[in-house]
């Protein structure tokens, strides 16, 4: 049932990858990283990591593609017009990414660990969001302030940037 | 049962259809979001190594699960300048195509 549920979230999540890079409207393309987000928060749940796919489809899913659609209507953009294609930039992109798909696999295929199982895990009588909760706010305490140090000074930024007049 | 190779392998998928994308697509905000794509399989694979990597409690590293979650806060922080960026840009020169932006071309 895991293996099906797998190569099923697998193949949605990587087609509707290709669809962001395929389509030439930017709606259609954003729609599909909807569906590529969704189906990698399924991919983590089937990890046991079910505070991540949580945090996935809230943030992912949710906020930041809120964002693209949004920006995607204000500046009105229409799918794009042909240009004439730069064959030479095209056939070099392509070489690069057969080169790294190929090193990829390789690399993935070599590792010791590659084609173990995962061990079973422990049964608890609480949530996983409790033991990462635990670990966040006593090992990670100092990166879990910096973080809003981080996201506090990006709205600043984003309040500044988006200003009529930029001096 | 899948395996950690598959998990690995479906990552490094996402990562290269991505890749892809940064280096195919002329498309400002196409970019950005083969950018995002390319952050998502880096937290696939570390969410399979948690997995992987089973404590002696029996429980996943949750280490690796908190990386994630700073992964995904900074992302969503580095989204929100980069289209203010973008918004910043189509103001000035009314277009997201890259070849339109060539000023600082050597």
């Amino acid at each position: 049932m895991l293996t099906i549920l797998f190569w099923v979230f697998s193949v949605l999540m990587l087609a509707s990858a290709a669809a962001v890079v395929l389509f030439r409207n930017p709606v259609n393309s954003a729609m599909s990283l909807v569906l590529s987000f969704l189906a990698l928060a399924a991919l983590f749940v089937t990890l046991d990591a079910f505070f991540i796919g949580v945090i996935q489809v809230l943030v992912y899913a949710g906020a930041v593609m809120v964002l693209f659609l949004f920006i995607i209507m204000l500046l009105d953009l229409k799918a794009e017009t042909r240009r004439r294609l730069n064959i030479a930039a095209l056939a070099g992109g392509i070489a690069v990414l057969g080169g790294f798909v190929v090193l990829i696999t390789h690399v993935v295929k070599s590792l010791p660990t590659s084609a173990d199982h995962f061990p079973a895990l422990a049964r608890t009588g609480y949530s996983d969001a409790y033991d990462i909760g635990m670990t966040l706010f006593s090992d990670f305490n100092l990166p879990f302030q910096i973080i809003g140090v981080l996201l506090l000074v990006s709205t600043i930024g984003v309040v500044f940037l988006s200003r009529r007049s930029l001096r | 049962m899948p395996t950690l190779g598959d998990y690995l392998l479906v990552s490094g998928l996402l990562f290269s259809i991505g890749l892809a994308g940064v280096l195919l697509r002329r498309n400002l905000l196409i970019i950005f979001m083969s950018l995002e794509l390319m952050l998502n399989a880096a937290n696939l694979s570390l969410v399979a190594f948690a997995r992987h990597g089973v404590t002696a409690f029996g429980l996943p590293d949750y280490n690796a699960q908190v990386l994630v979650f700073f992964i995904i806060t900074v992302a969503a922080a580095e989204v929100a300048v980069g289209l203010a960026i973008i918004v910043a840009l189509y103001r000035l020169r009314q277009s997201t195509h890259v070849e339109d932006l060539n000023r600082m071309k050597f």
